[in-house]
């Protein structure tokens, strides 16, 4: 089916129903239950799961399969950001142009910083993608305010052109984006008993995107040239005495990342009509790094995971603050309920980096393989417990 | 004229003159050895044939066609292709999937982008692998982690990975460095089988006699960069000026 | 020719910063061959240090001062630093105001400190990983580090002043032959300068004329040999990486008067310290020298404004540009090994 073996169909429909049914499963607590806070089914977070899914995926392609590191995929969502809100200006508040002008434009900024920066490998790729990602994010914020608006960062304003669509609305709004006339922002609530769960437009637009992408890259995981590009990460010397050229393999990997990129940044400028410099700075290259590498590089689940995980910790970790944790432990005795409180504080509410510099670490450290490696192993544990139960149970047969 | 014929082909590497006047010439359809103590400038010839190094003066041709200054994947696509002294195989990948590789670049050239296409559905491609495979005694290792196997099976794999691409010349570079007797014997087994079965020109390099005398149609005995003597087998055995070139070495 | 003369000198004070810590970089990586992203973090922290020490001599008791009055005539309680009581208030305040310089003694057992557990603890366990592994890592290390700095610190840049007696500036146009103050120099950043080029002659000297240095040196030109000749490198390797560390930090503490010191200084100093190593050339310690300075030049020439007259906005690029293109003509950097970092 799909052109997918049974293992990928499977794989794909986990998150296909994972993706769609996410406003049900981000929502577990009824509203207004002190475990509210733990939800995670509003549509601005959900959003922001998907689409760092996407870029997640992308980046992998380039970083799973071949191994090269790069340090400046963060340059290719600020331009997507961008090009999606000159749309918005120019042309009209539809999401479509705004998403394609939004691939177009980092693909062919990833052609260009992929052609130079591929000439190298190891750390000196890592090092030129730096580079030319801390220059575009240098040039955002100074001479190219004409096109970034610099610091403020590049809005939609009243007096956008919007040559196909309406300058303002009719009571003199700023018009909003939409796809053909469904409003991004648009949300219905369903309230069962207590329980509440919101589906909104905007993120079921992005949830499909995001399905899309995740089965492209199934497809370019199975492909010839998937395994060419393994084949670049294990072998340069073989493939070169095989009568390949490593480099348009790499570079065709390089763009199709950087499509990625910039479709999650397109995304990101269709949710919220804005785009800043912030973007492209290198620790939001960093960012994306952590996803993949948390998740599991090379893998194709991994990168989903990693950037779910992350978006959903950093938005449960940050809201933490020392009134929650009281509330938590209040069962101690003063002395050692403070004491909890003051060790655990460091490391929720603004100390969120620190946790996720920490867990970093500790998966590089003890999982190089990320989320996937470490289900791996528990469940390969439990099935040799499991068989050698059933060695168990075999051996006990013939008695009876 | 031979398949491959070098002329007057001359390297230096700073001050050391690594090749002088090396002339030699391949004859199609023959197992022709190159011989020669450490140092003789064995390894530096057979880099200048794939593309790795160019000479500073002479020429290669092969069939008639010039192959200094082409890369080395330009060369591999005009037919030779080379085995490693360490074998050179991709090791994250499944034996299968290593076999896979060559087909792919002899049916597509150097670069295309089949990007949706899927692998498992490439049936004639995986057929001619699994023939591959079942020539050198693999088949049943075609689902193997190639990284985990042992020495001989990567060599194995690595010569079937040459062959699939049905070159015109294959290079060999010491292909029993390092291997015990009975592997030894094994690969000079599967060579002469994959000789009998098909018309192939192949060019070792090889510090074993017994490898070179027990495969070799001709040989050259290369020393201090420059070819002693070219002959048949027989002839090379007793000639004084190999015994010097050899004993010269130990003295 | 009076403002390219200020140019230089204004990029001499970045370029040393830059050099000293593209030196630890690469002395880490030419010996260890480990790729260190939290390098630029340990500069921080040397940064700090003379924050940290700069607080710890403040810290201070209140005393009734019955000689002075405040607003409403009741008599005024000062805060007298413990120093005042232990060496009188004269010398008390001296080393109050000496304290930048008194940290640089403080941080080098702290900074080294620090280096050798960061080594023991964790880069050990990296020497076989692939680079990519140790880049994140390290990169994962950086991270921890600059957020445990800033909780206890705060987000906000932490003024550090210099001696009263450095604060004035110098005139160097004078002694030229300029107008007076056409090139002014603060005297600090004229310290800064000159620390860097002893620190960079002593570890230079170190590496030179030391049987140290020498297995050091060895080791970066040929690890596999210094280590079959039975020398145990590992504990060479471990006072190396305390020793870049010491000179990261001192780098940073030294720095603290110029710029004040903020969490997030590291990371900043750190990619621009990649980018001078790069250029200089893995694993070559004059390159890094150089570059560092030869970087922090241009990057002040970029910045007059003649310049971005012509080319508008280079000042901000004008580093990355370089490195792209040295890159790109010489992969192994200005005075770059053969067969380092090459794959």
């Amino acid at each position: 089916m799909l052109g997918l073996g049974k293992k990928d169909i499977t794989l794909f429909a986990v998150v296909a129903v994972l993706a769609l049914f996410a406003p049900f499963i981000l929502n577990p607590f009824p509203a207004g239950s002190s475990l509210a806070q733990f939800n995670a089914g509003y549509p601005d977070l959900m959003q922001r799961f998907v689409i760092f899914g996407i870029f997640a995926i992308g980046f992998n392609i380039l970083f799973g399969l071949t191994g090269y590191l790069s340090f400046g995929h963060a340059a290719f969502l600020g331009a997507g950001s961008y090009s999606a809100v000159w749309m918005f200006k120019l042309l009209s508040m539809n999401v479509i142009p705004a998403i394609l002008l939004s691939m177009i434009v980092a693909g062919l900024f990833a052609v260009v910083i992929g052609y130079v920066s591929l000439r190298r490998s190891g750390i000196y790729f890592s090092i030129l993608t730096l580079a030319f990602a801390q220059m575009s994010y240098n040039l955002a914020y100074s001479v190219l305010t004409p096109i970034t608006n610099g610091e403020t960062g590049l809005q939609v304003t009243l007096d956008d052109p919007r040559v196909l669509g309406q300058t303002a609305t009719a009571d003199g709004g700023i018009p909003v984006t939409n796809l053909f006339g469904l409003e991004m922002r648009h949300f219905t609530t369903l309230e069962l008993g207590p329980w509440q769960f919101q589906f909104s437009v905007g993120y079921y637009l992005c949830a499909i995107i995001m399905l899309i992408s995740f089965y492209l890259a199934i497809r370019i995981f199975r492909s010839p040239f998937g395994m060419m590009l393994r084949a670049v990460k294990s072998n340069q010397q073989r493939m070169f005495y095989t009568g390949l050229n490593a480099r348009p393999y790499t570079l065709a990997a390089f763009v199709i990342s950087g499509m990625y990129a910039g479709l999650a940044g397109g995304l990101m400028a269709s949710m919220d009509p804005l785009a800043g410099a912030e973007r492209m700075q290198w620790t939001a290259s960093g960012e994306v790094v952590l996803m993949t590498i948390l998740g599991g590089a090379g893998t194709l689940i991994g990168p989903v995971l990693g950037a779910g995980f992350i978006k959903y910790f950093e938005n449960i970790f940050s809201k933490i603050n020392d009134q929650i944790l009281h509330g938590w432990v209040a069962w101690l005795p003063d002395g050692l309920e403070d004491l909890v409180v003051a060790l655990i504080h460091p490391f929720v509410g603004k100390g969120w980096h620190l946790t996720l510099g920490l867990m970093f670490m500790l998966i590089v450290i003890f999982l190089p393989g990320g989320l996937v490696e470490g289900g791996q192993r528990i469940a390969r544990s439990l099935r040799r417990r499991k068989s050698t139960d059933d060695g168990k149970s075999a051996s006990t047969e013939p008695a009876e | 004229m031979g398949i491959l014929d070098v002329k007057d082909v001359n390297k230096r590497f700073g001050g050391l003159k690594a090749l002088s006047d090396v002339n030699l010439s391949v004859s199609e359809n023959t197992v022709h050895a190159i011989i020669g103590p450490n140092g003789a400038g064995k390894s530096t010839l057979l880099n200048c044939l794939v593309g790795k190094l160019i000479p500073d003066t002479g020429s290669v041709m092969f069939d008639g066609q010039s192959v200094l200054g082409r890369k080395p994947y330009e060369i591999n696509q005009m037919g030779i292709s080379r085995v490693f002294q360490t074998p050179e195989i991709f090791g994250d990948l499944t034996v299968m999937e290593n076999m896979m590789i060559p087909l792919f670049a002899k049916r597509d050239g150097v670069f295309r982008l089949h990007a949706i296409e899927s692998v498992s559905s490439e049936r004639g491609l995986r057929e001619q692998a699994e023939r591959m495979l079942d020539d050198v005694n693999m088949l049943d290792k075609r689902n193997m982690h190639s990284a985990s196997m042992s020495r001989g099976d990567k060599r194995r794999l690595e010569m079937a990975m040459c062959l699939v691409q049905e070159p015109r010349l294959l290079l060999l570079d010491e292909p029993t460095a390092g291997m015990a007797r009975a592997d030894t014997n094994n690969t000079i087994d599967l060579l002469k089988e994959i000789k009998t079965k098909r018309d192939i020109t192949m060019c070792i390099i090889e510090h074993d006699m017994h490898v070179v005398f027990s495969l070799a149609d001709r040989i050259t005995v290369l020393a201090q960069g420059t070819p002693l003597v070219e002959d048949v087998p027989e002839n090379i055995k007793g000639h004084p000026k190999v015994q010097e070139a050899y004993l010269g070495e130990a003295a | 020719m009076d403002a390219v003369i200020l140019q230089i000198l204004n990029g001499l004070d970045k370029g040393s910063a830059y050099a000293l810590i593209a030196l630890g970089l690469t002395l880490i990586f030419g010996t260890l061959g480990v790729v260190n992203f939290a390098h630029g973090a340990l500069f921080m922290i040397g940064a700090f240090c003379a924050v940290t020490l700069n607080r710890l001599l403040s810290l201070s008791h209140q005393v009734v001062d019955e000689t002075q009055k405040d607003f409403l005539g009741n008599p005024l309680k000062v805060d007298v630093p413990y120093v005042n009581d232990i060496f009188g208030e004269a010398t008390g305040s001296a080393i109050i105001d000496w304290s930048v310089p008194l940290a640089i003694l403080f941080s080098i057992p702290v900074m080294i400190l620090i280096g050798v557990i960061m080594e023991r603890g964790l880069i050990k366990h990296f020497y076989r990983r692939p680079h990519a592994d140790q880049i994140l890592v390290t990169f994962g290390l950086a991270i921890v580090l600059q957020e445990i700095i800033k909780q206890i610190y705060g987000a906000n840049p932490i003024p550090t002043p210099a001696p009263d007696a450095f604060t004035g500036s110098f005139d160097f146009g004078v002694l030229l032959g300029f107008d007076p103050n056409a090139v002014i120099y603060p005297y600090w950043r004229l310290i800064y300068f000159a620390f860097a080029a002893v620190i960079i002659g002593a570890v230079f000297a170190f590496l030179q004329f030391t049987t140290f240095g020498m297995v050091v040196r060895a080791g970066m030109a040929d690890r596999e040999t210094v280590g079959l000749l039975g020398i145990n490198i590992d504990r060479k390797f471990t006072i190396m990486f305390g020793l870049a560390a010491a000179v990261a930090g001192l780098a940073g503490v030294m720095y603290a008067p110029i710029n004040s010191p903020n969490y997030h200084m590291g990371m900043d100093f750190l990619v621009l310290s990649f980018v001078v190593v790069v250029v200089g050339g893995m694993g070559s310690l004059p390159g890094a020298v150089a570059a560092g300075f030869l970087l922090g030049v241009l990057e002040s020439f970029a910045s007059m404004n003649e310049v971005k007259a012509i080319l508008p906005g280079i000042d901000q690029i004008i580093i990355y540009l370089v490195a792209i293109i040295i890159l790109l003509t010489r992969p192994r950097g200005l005075m770059g090994r053969k067969g380092v970092m090459e794959d």
